[in-house]
């Protein structure tokens, strides 16, 4: 009944050879057949924004994305966000500003903002604001997330201007 | 002893992991050999089940079993799950069965679970059970529900009605009588959901080889749940081993036990494998448990300065099909209407029916939402006809700081009279309004007409009973590595209960915060235990922290003194170590005096030498300790599209001492926004079969980063005397004004119109139809 198809991705620096069906979405891929569990499901109907991972860097959702598109394509997940010495900027802002609460929703807003801040280092509140409209968060009213992310870019300047 | 950490900005132990994805979630749980499980729902609100055929399914590729009612043990087949709150004036106690038997009473109850190797052959299989139903009427709407010749929610019942029960104190109809004005409303508040963005989940693990069952579930309380689950499956409560992990959001509808969660348990027992289920976001629609639903009609007796002489009316609860948590929704609506007011006479008359949808239980708030709602639309309304200012009024009717503790007359749901134990509500307000640029609010007002700008202010104050008992237990023990283990039945669905768990028992013990271990919501972890509810964790666990805290730092006393032949007065203990107070400051680590006061095997322990460095506390609280606070909401309506746009939102707040202000702020905040989901989007609509309307994000809205402003918010701590450390719960206190607050502002932002809101959600189309019946949109023209 199913069909499979073998596929071959990079995830976090890592590739892998999978056979996967032609029915099994990205975020299960990632979830039960890598085991990368760090991309969360929230509403599997591409609303809440929870399971966003970037593909080729930009941000998608993985649970409207079938494993078997992911050939030959790069992704990045929450796992592939921490540097050799811990923590990146954009997740030390998180915890340093309170930008999560229960941090279900945290990793797509994770991935969604490290896209942001690379097409725009300097954002606005406002533009903050917008792109997290694709992200829903019941614990922390959003303050916390807008906080961090600003305080991130800001970071992120003093390293370059340093550089 | 400092206070190092307690009130300190502490940053959060659970950060780093769950931003680096390496939170556990139960879907994050994988345990080899496990298989998936998907439920068989009714599609309809209310029907007969005539027959089931699981035969086809049973074949379908991947699928270990098929089980519907018929097939589950006795007990679970023929007893319905335990009803955890019975109330006397309810006349009817009833709950689902497990799986349903003969009757399907919402969309979306469960008839058959599929257990098969993965979770998409589980659904494929799905397809092939076979029902045949008889369609009964359904009730959808809970006003009829009452009619004469009603549809029966149950078709077994005679009635509809679940419970009437009436809350007063004080002569009220002859307040009423000889009052110079009576004002009175009609208010409701529909239906929402908790929406935690992590759904419900379930993995059971039964383990034959030593008998017993592991369930790790994203509940907010597994002891109770774990006692409930002992009762359905019939088995030794010690035999099961309930584990909350990380859990993505709970706001009330976690805390519930589900049928689900007990036929998953029974499916690993009968399998002998793991069993998991994940629910999704539409099986989260249709039976996750919502709330609010309330009819009110209340009226308000006053005199010609508004001090509020009375408050009277009737209120009607929709209880959904079931009643799992009793009635304490309407019962604490109830307790809460009288709020910060002095209001010297009092009565509601409650009814609670049933209606064929799915069971309400709480939700952030719990029935206070829809209580201050009532009463603060009453507050409007005597402001508007007497005209005076909203906040004036206010001010006016505050209990005083001096009257506390303060006897409401009535009991709360904790069954104690309501007595506010501390609380300086004038303070408060006031603290709000400096926030919200109050005074300034009318010329900003009339600058903004005079470009065509709409833009309105409203108030609202509350009081909050939180820190419900019976109590919550910590365990603090000394590890022989110097680590502080802390156990505690409490759990955390986000609020951070780790770190303020850890700032606590730090200070209280002399150790640094890094080095204590803090594990909860674990069943093995401690022998009796509660949950997350009414904001009750700071209340019961942190007052457990420091009790435990203390009586581990008096033995810690104890054996240094010993081991460094000093008096316990001579003694400091920092960072881990005991340090003699003279001479060359001699010292002894807490790891070193762990394993002293393990002994040594065979020999006698010195008189009176302390077993071990660990104690345990439960803290039962005599009574509900009162948060209380005032929201300042500032908005703008556009006329043309009715849509609303939060522009300042100012909240005082009061929970007592703020054991950390980071955390307190963000619970405050979170609160807010579903504040303003309940206002202004949140609608669980259902047509009049009981069919739900809105199953996805793309149908219900939730606030959205653009729908929140930053709230400024300030802390007014009058400490609770009711705990060793005076605080009070700061989970709910956030939403429970939020929308009484913003409906009146968006009414003062359209006050030349002179329309008025009585419901919640308030969506645009309701704002532009009230105009158009104002005449706004003939007026422009003109």
């Amino acid at each position: 009944m199913t069909t499979t198809h073998s596929i071959s991705v990079n995830i976090n620096g890592q590739t892998y050879a999978r056979v996967v069906e032609a029915r099994m979405t990205l975020a299960d891929f990632l979830r039960h057949e890598i085991g990368l569990t760090g991309t969360h499901l929230g509403c599997e109907h591409g609303v809440c924004g929870a399971c966003t991972v970037l593909i080729d860097g930009r941000s998608a959702r993985s649970c409207l994305t079938f494993a078997v598109q992911m050939n030959g394509r790069t992704l990045t997940t929450v796992e592939g966000l921490n540097v050799a010495v811990g923590l990146s900027p954009l997740q030390q802002a998180f915890q340093e500003h309170h930008g999560l609460q229960c941090g279900f929703c945290t990793s797509g807003m994770l991935m969604t903002l490290t896209e942001l801040l690379s097409d725009n280092p300097d954002p606005t509140e406002q533009e903050v604001r917008e792109v997290l409209t694709g992200h829903l968060c019941r614990c922390t009213g959003y303050a916390g997330p807008v906080r961090a992310a600003l305080a991130a870019a800001e970071h992120l300047k003093g390293i370059k201007g340093a550089a | 002893m400092g206070s190092k950490n307690f009130g300190a900005r502490v940053t959060r132990f659970e950060d780093v992991a769950l931003v680096s994805g390496k939170g556990r979630y139960v879907d994050d749980i994988q345990i080899a050999g496990t298989l998936h499980a998907a439920f068989l729902r009714s599609p309809h609100g209310h029907a007969r089940i005539k027959s089931i055929d699981t035969s086809a399914a049973l074949r379908c590729e991947g699928v270990h079993a098929v089980l519907t009612a018929a097939d589950l043990p006795e007990r679970m087949r023929k007893q319905r799950m335990p009803l955890l709150l019975p109330n006397a004036t309810m006349s009817t106690l009833r709950t689902q069965h497990s799986l349903a038997v003969d009757e399907v009473c919402y969309v979306g109850q469960a008839l058959a679970i599929i257990v098969a190797d993965n979770r998409y052959l589980a659904e494929d299989a799905l397809a092939a059970i076979e029902v045949e139903y008889e369609v009964l009427k359904a009730v959808s709407d809970v006003r009829a529900a009452l009619a004469a010749g009603a549809p029966r929610a149950h078709a077994d019942l005679d009635s509809n009605v679940v419970s009437e029960f009436v809350m007063n104190y004080g002569d009220v109809d002859a307040a009423f009588a000889s009052a110079p004005h009576v004002f009175r409303e009609e208010l409701w508040q529909h239906r929402g959901g908790g929406m935690a963005m992590e759904t419900r989940g379930v993995l059971a693990q039964a383990d034959v080889t030593t008998d017993s069952l592991t369930l790790w579930s994203s509940t907010q309380t597994p002891h109770i749940a774990r006692r409930m689950l002992a009762e359905v499956l019939d088995v030794d409560v010690e035999s099961i081993r309930i584990i909350a992990p990380d859990v993505g959001g709970g706001f009330g509808p976690k805390a519930i036990f589900y049928p689900e969660d007990a036929v998953v348990a029974h499916a690993s027992r009968a399998l002998g494998r793991p069993v998991k289920f994940i629910e999704d976001r539409r099986e989260h629609f249709l039976c996750a448990t919502q709330e609010r639903d309330q009819y009110w009609n209340v009226e308000i007796a006053v005199d010609n300065d508004g001090n509020i002489l009375g408050v009277r009316g009737d209120m009607l609860h929709d209880t959904g099909a079931f009643v799992p948590w009793g009635i304490i929704m309407p019962y604490i609506a109830g307790a809460t209407m009288p709020g910060p007011y002095v209001v010297p006479a009092y009565r509601l008359a409650c009814t609670v029916a049933f209606t064929n949808k799915v069971a309400t239980t709480p939700v952030r708030g719990a029935g206070r939402p829809q209580a201050v709602f009532a009463m603060e639309r009453l507050m409007d309304r005597v402001a508007r006809e007497l005209r005076l200012d909203p906040a004036e009024l206010r001010r006016r009717n505050y209990i005083r700081p001096e009257q506390m503790p303060y006897s409401v007359g009535l009991i709360f749901r904790d069954g104690k009279p309501l007595i506010y134990d501390s609380g300086d509500y004038p303070r408060g307000h006031d603290a709000a309004l400096d926030l919200a640029g109050y005074q300034g609010f009318p010329e900003r007002q009339a600058s903004a007409r005079a470009l065509g700008r709409f833009i309105g202010i409203g108030v609202a104050s509350y009081v909050e009973g939180t820190g419900l008992g019976p109590f919550e237990g910590v365990t603090v023990r000394i590890l022989p590595d110097g680590k502080v283990r802390v156990t505690s039945g409490a759990t955390s669905q986000g609020q951070g209960t780790r770190t303020t768990l850890a700032q606590i028992v730090a200070d209280r013990v002399g150790c640094r915060i890094e080095d204590v271990a803090v594990t909860i919501g674990d069943t093995a972890g401690i022998a009796s235990g509660v949950g997350a509810f009414a904001s009750r964790l700071a209340v019961n666990a942190g007052s457990s922290a420091s009790i435990a805290g203390d009586h581990v730092r008096v033995s810690i006393l104890k054996l240094a003194s010993r081991a460094l032949g000093l008096p316990e007065s001579e003694i400091d203990l920092e960072d881990g170590k005991a340090i003699g107070r003279g001479g060359n400051r001699p010292a002894i680590s807490f790891g070193e005096l762990s394993r002293a006061a393990q002994g040594m095997p065979g020999f006698s322990l010195d008189a009176g030498q302390p077993v071990g460095l660990e104690h345990t506390a439960y803290f039962a609280p005599t009574q509900a300790s009162y948060c209380s606070g005032t929201h300042v909401a500032e908005v703008e309506v556009d006329v043309g599209t009715g849509a609303v746009k939060i522009l300042n939102y100012s909240v005082a707040h009061d929970c007592g001492n703020v054991i950390n202000p980071m955390i307190v702020d963000g619970q405050v905040q979170g609160g807010v926004a579903h504040g303003i989901g309940n206002a202004l989007l949140e609608w669980m609509q259902y047509d009049e079969n009981a069919q739900p309307l809105t199953t996805t994000f793309a149908d219900y809205l939730l606030p959205m980063a653009t729908d929140v402003p930053t709230c400024a918010i300030a802390h007014v701590e009058t400490p609770s005397p009711l705990n060793p450390i005076g605080v009070k719960g700061a989970g709910e206190g956030g939403t429970i004004p939020a929308a009484a607050a913003i409906i009146a502002a968006v009414e003062n932002a359209l006050s030349p119109f002179g329309v008025r809101f009585a419901e919640t959600p308030l969506m645009p189309n309701r704002i532009v139809q009230a105009l158009e019946e104002a005449g706004a949109y003939a007026q422009q023209v003109a």
